[in-house]
């Protein structure tokens, strides 16, 4: 398997009050091959979203190299197609115009004319097509997710990024996303890794999911297959004889494997973090 | 529905009402007698007797008053105008000096809610200058403009005293355009910068299309309270430049002893004041709505 989307030793502390260093993530490795859709699972606090943020460029990277497609990334940019928990729309932006805002910065030698049929295909592809016109305000939880996904895509990405998008969704809406994401991601075959604590969410979307250890210090813990046939529909992956295996599998692993050491809590930071990390720190160079 | 309308209408009534007794009650008023002087004749006395004997009644400053509303835009002179013709002339100078805050106080504000560099280096300064009276800029900006005559084309011709009016209705009332500015831009959620950051949109592009927009609310608030001290300055850089406009107009009759042009004055300052603010709240809620 040739890596497209390469994380080695991917590493992101704090310095803690006291002059340590709290250790969110820690000797986090992980290769993506190309159109492969990942899922990273793992309790809400363990440096999941970190980890994704680092990727995204949007949050500092302490030690550790990611590579795109052969390229070492340094901060943000549009290459990477995130869509966040919350919509994150402009709200004084029309539909079609949060969407444009990214075209235009991507597409800038298209004519203004192309622009405008990419923005009204990815909106129409998601279900919008109506709604163009229309403020943020104007749209529900879900149609802004929706803009969302939309507004990702349409920057034609190396790799996409989502950031628990289901995740202030109700069950309904959540499916009926699930499924857009899912038949946009067939069409175009992006790279693409999704964070979740949704363990139906993960199974459905993704190729593997990669289970992480409980923070501090956390990492990639079991990586699972997902065998599923593609093009996938909820009924028949739900009804695969592997699916309650797999299930299993993960919700045990959430359950009871994902303490990785006895230092292992759920709080992130705090005075377990502190400890052993400060005196090692003494010992090894920097 | 209509209990809460007439509440509204008429519980305003009677506050005014009891303010106007109020001051009917306190204000002097004429006695004419006639007495018998030392020689024998009989002469003609008028004397005010009050709380406030110079006062003058409700009844009394209407009278006086009519000629300045009745007739608003009269000019008889320079310093004898209808009170409209006053406050056009005020408001012309007011909006002069507004403008001149907001072209500074926004780009002001905009660099202290972007860099705590700036914020440090300014903070103390501005915290000085803040609470400085009119009264106390006035004089140094006839000083800062003493021999100064600018002549804009088109515009007019600006002399000493019309720059400090200016130079102090600017300096006073750009200081909530600049705290709210950078209020707003402080308090911009992640979220949009991080738009802009994963977009890599240039500076000029996140200015115009994410910091502006998303300021913009706190800005109006701070365009509204500037403009009500704006106003609020006008009467005193009137009274001390003696400039033709309400305030000075006010200054000049207490000067000539008439007092009943005072509260005219003063009526017209409040009511105009208050129709300046209820016009720019209207400007600020279509803001607030985004």
């Amino acid at each position: 398997m040739s890596a497209y989307v390469e994380i080695s030793q991917l590493k992101k502390s704090y310095p803690a009050p006291g002059g340590g260093e709290a250790v969110i993530v820690k000797d986090f490795n992980l290769k993506i091959a190309n159109g492969e859709f990942v899922t990273v699972i793992g309790h809400s606090g363990c440096g999941k979203s970190t980890q994704l943020m680092m990727l995204a460029g949007l949050t500092e990277i302490t030690e550790g190299v990611i590579v795109i497609g052969g390229k070492e990334i340094t901060g943000a940019g549009p290459d990477r197609g995130i869509v966040f928990q919350s919509p994150s729309l402009l709200p004084w932006m029309t539909a079609f115009e949060n969407v444009m805002l990214g075209v235009e910065q991507v597409f800038f030698t298209a004519t203004k004319e192309e622009r405008r049929q990419i923005v009204e295909y990815y909106l129409t592809v998601v279900g919008l097509g109506d709604a163009m016109d229309k403020r943020p305000a104007e749209l529900s939880q879900g149609m802004r997710q929706r803009v969302g996904i939309a507004r990702a895509f349409a920057l034609k990405p190396k790799m996409l990024l989502l950031d628990e998008p289901f995740g202030m969704l109700d069950s309904l809406t959540r499916y009926e996303l699930q499924a857009v994401l899912l038949q946009l991601w067939r069409k175009e075959r992006i790279t693409a890794m999704m964070v979740t604590h949704d363990v139906d969410e993960a199974l459905y979307l993704s190729d593997r999911v990669v289970c992480m250890t409980n923070g501090p210090e956390a990492t990639v813990g079991e990586i699972l297959s997902v065998p599923f046939e593609r093009p996938r529909d909820r009924k028949t992956v739900m009804e695969h004889p592997d699916y309650p295996r797999l299930r299993h599998e993960l919700i045990s692993f959430l359950e009871h494997r994902s303490h990785r050491s006895s230092l292992g809590g759920y709080g992130v930071a705090g005075v377990h973090a502190v400890e052993p990390v400060s005196g090692s720190a003494a010992t090894v160079p920097a | 529905m209509s209990k809460l309308k007439l509440d509204s209408l008429l519980l305003p009534l009677v506050g005014i009402a009891f303010c106007v007794l109020l001051w009917w009650s306190i204000a002097g008023k004429s006695i004419t007698k006639q007495t018998k002087d030392d020689w024998g004749d009989v002469v003609t006395v008028t004397k005010r007797v009050g709380l406030s004997a110079d006062l003058p009644t409700p009844g009394e400053t209407w009278k006086a008053s009519r000629d300045y509303i009745v007739k608003p835009f009269a000019k008889r002179g320079e310093l004898d105008q209808g009170i409209l013709a006053f406050t056009w002339l005020s408001l012309k100078l007011v909006a002069q000096g507004y403008l001149i805050a907001l072209l500074i106080g926004t780009p002001l504000g905009f660099c202290l809610g972007l860099s705590k560099t700036f914020t440090k280096v300014c903070d103390p300064i501005i915290q000085i200058l803040r609470p400085v009276s009119p009264l106390a800029w006035l004089p140094l900006g006839m000083v800062l403009f003493l021999s100064a005559k600018i002549n804009i084309p088109g515009v007019g011709i600006y002399t000493a005293s019309e720059l400090a009016a200016l130079f102090t209705i600017a300096i006073c009332s750009m200081w909530p355009t600049v705290m709210n500015t950078a209020v707003g831009v402080r308090a911009i959620p992640q979220d949009y910068l991080n738009v802009a950051r994963v977009l890599k949109l240039s500076k000029t592009k996140t200015l115009f299309k994410v910091l502006v927009p998303a300021t913009l609310p706190y800005m109006f608030t701070g365009f509204r309270l500037s403009l009500g001290i704006a106003w609020l300055v006008i009467v005193a850089a009137e009274m001390l430049t003696g400039k033709p406009g309400v305030g000075g107009f006010l200054w000049q009759q207490y000067n000539a002893l008439s007092y009943a042009h005072i509260i005219l004055c003063i009526l017209t300052i409040g009511v105009v004041g208050y129709v300046l603010d209820r016009l720019m709240s209207v400007v600020e809620a279509r803001f607030k709505t985004i």
